[in-house]
């Protein structure tokens, strides 16, 4: 960013907000923004309470096992609808159908199937990642080059190692794409899970500081989980640029 | 210098043919691409199929490297019938088919990686002959980082690599400029003659097939079928400058260029 030809960090925006914020909140106009400062004193004294370790343990938990199935289901069904017609005839139209829809209204759905706890957390995670991971591995070993899969067949190369040493390597790039939106998605499912859930983990202290009107607490939580989910993306981003030579082939 | 010869039938087979096509048919559905193939290719000779577009060359190239099932008709490698792609043989790519995650020593490596050869073993190899077609200090370099001459050069150290009897190429310099595509054409030349290997080369360019070939089998319009074959005898001791300028050479060209005007029409 550059302001009249003098370059301007990228943090200048942030401190900029930051400072609207705190004089916003000083002047007291509405109790619902508290002053920028005593917001990150209310989340210093936060991460320190034993409630805020247990609902981060909590939330994570759900996160990395709904992550963890999307991808173990979401990678190898994707693969196989894009290589196996009759798979893609019978999941085509679902897989399509879910990455679209709001998954939220299910939520009450799973809360009768699964009951008020981590489960229902766990399962909209993966309710709300897999689709997309599912439409992305499909993409990727679809776009194969017919040719790339003809050399390893003139090269002797058996079914099994085309699969692995060219398929899936081809595939790779949409894959991790997949991945990256799958857990920025999985973000917003464990949120949403747990704050209609609202007995566990998060989703408790959201209702617990905004039923008490303690906005300190309410901000510094919802900036915490920004913050992650943002540093979260920026991790795989990070990763998918080491294998940048993809990119530059296509 | 030029000197025509009648069409071989299925007969008189030689017994320095290293392949031989039998009566081989392909259709597409309902689109018929060849026709009744017949012919012998000579160990060690490099022989040019030449047609126009979409008459057949790379499924008859796809067909013998055994890629491509024929709809009738056999193939035949050393005597023994093709059911399949084999060591004997290797094929070179018209969009080069190298893979864009593996740098190109891997990519040269690839066939003979899938062959089981140690690493050490196969990086010697590949090494010599990213050498050999004037790649080397490029090893560690990803395909999207070279230009398309280069990457086919890639294409053709890996067939080299495998050591195959055989080398099939499609159209192997068509993404090449014209000032490259000479110097590479004279590479060729010299490979063929280093190497001693048959080779079956497909390409659109009249001057470039008389330039490098021992024999020019010219293929009819759709369906393909053999119309005419010419061995060009040209005497490829001398410089190129010179070659290029032979009265025997022009003659030839013109001559193709006669053979294939009534299919332009
Ligand atoms: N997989 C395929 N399915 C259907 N038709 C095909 C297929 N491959 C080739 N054909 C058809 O067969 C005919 C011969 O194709 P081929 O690619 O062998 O021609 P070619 O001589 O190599 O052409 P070019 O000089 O343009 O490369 C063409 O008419 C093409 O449309
Ligand atoms: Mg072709």
């Amino acid at each position: 960013m550059t302001l009249s030809g003098i370059r301007i960090p990228m943090m200048t925006s942030l401190i900029f907000w930051m400072l609207v914020w705190e004089i916003v909140g000083r002047m007291d106009i509405i109790f619902l923004i508290p002053p920028m400062t005593s917001v990150i004193a209310a989340g210093v004294g936060l991460v320190q309470t034993g409630s805020w370790q247990a609902a981060t343990l909590i939330t994570l938990r759900s996160f990395v096992l709904g992550m963890a199935l999307a991808i173990a289901i979401g990678v190898p069904l994707g693969v196989a609808m894009g290589r196996i017609k009759v798979v893609d005839n019978i999941f085509g139209l679902w897989v399509n159908m879910f990455v679209s829809a709001p998954l939220s209204a299910l939520v009450p759905i799973l809360m009768i199937l699964f009951g008020l706890g981590e489960t229902t957390v766990f399962v909209t995670v993966f309710l709300f990642a897999v689709w997309i991971i599912v439409l992305d591995a499909r993409a990727g070993v679809m776009q194969v080059p017919p040719s790339l899969i003809e050399m390893g067949r003139s090269y002797g190369a058996s079914r099994f190692t085309i699969f692995t040493k060219i398929i899936l390597l081809s595939a790779l790039p949409e894959i991790l794409a997949g991945i990256r939106i799958g857990l920025i998605r999985g973000v917003k499912g464990v949120v949403i899970g747990q704050i209609l859930v609202s007995v566990i983990g998060y989703g408790e202290l959201f209702e617990l500081y905004s039923r008490s009107f303690d906005m300190e607490r309410f901000w510094a939580l919802t900036i915490i989980l920004f913050a992650a989910a943002m540093l979260l993306s920026a991790a795989v981003e990070h990763f998918e640029k080491r294998i940048e030579y993809y990119a530059g082939a296509r | 210098m030029a000197n025509p010869i009648p069409l071989r039938t299925a007969d008189d087979a030689t017994s320095d043919a290293i392949v031989e096509v039998r009566e081989i048919c392909k259709r597409y559905g309902d689109i018929e691409a060849l026709r009744g193939i017949n012919l012998d290719f000579e160990r060690g000779k490099l022989t040019t199929l030449l047609g126009p577009s979409g008459c057949g060359k790379t499924t008859l190239l796809k067909i013998i490297a055994g890629l491509v099932p024929a709809t009738s008709g056999q193939i035949r490698i050393n005597g023994r019938v093709v059911t399949g792609p084999g060591p004997e043989r290797a094929f070179v790519f018209q969009d080069f088919a190298l893979m864009p995650w593996a740098t190109v020593l891997r990519n040269v490596a690839f066939g003979l990686e899938l062959k089981g050869v140690s690493q050490a073993e196969r990086h010697r190899i590949a090494r010599h002959y990213i050498n050999e077609v004037g790649l080397s200090g490029f090893e560690e370099k990803y395909p999207h980082e070279l230009s398309g001459g280069m990457r086919q050069r890639v294409g053709i150290a890996r067939a080299f690599s495998v050591n195959a009897d055989v080398l099939l190429l499609d159209e192997p310099f068509s993404a090449v400029d014209e000032q490259n595509r000479r110097k590479f054409q004279e590479d060729l030349l010299r490979l063929v003659d280093k190497e001693r290997k048959t080779f079956l080369f497909v390409t659109h360019s009249i001057e470039e097939a008389v330039y490098v070939s021992d024999r020019i089998v010219l293929l009819s319009p759709r369906p393909g079928r053999v119309s005419q074959i010419i061995e060009p005898a040209i005497d490829r001791s001398a410089a190129p400058d010179v070659i290029r300028r032979d009265k025997g050479y022009l003659d030839v060209v013109e001559e193709i260029w006669q053979g294939l005007r009534q299919y332009a029409e």
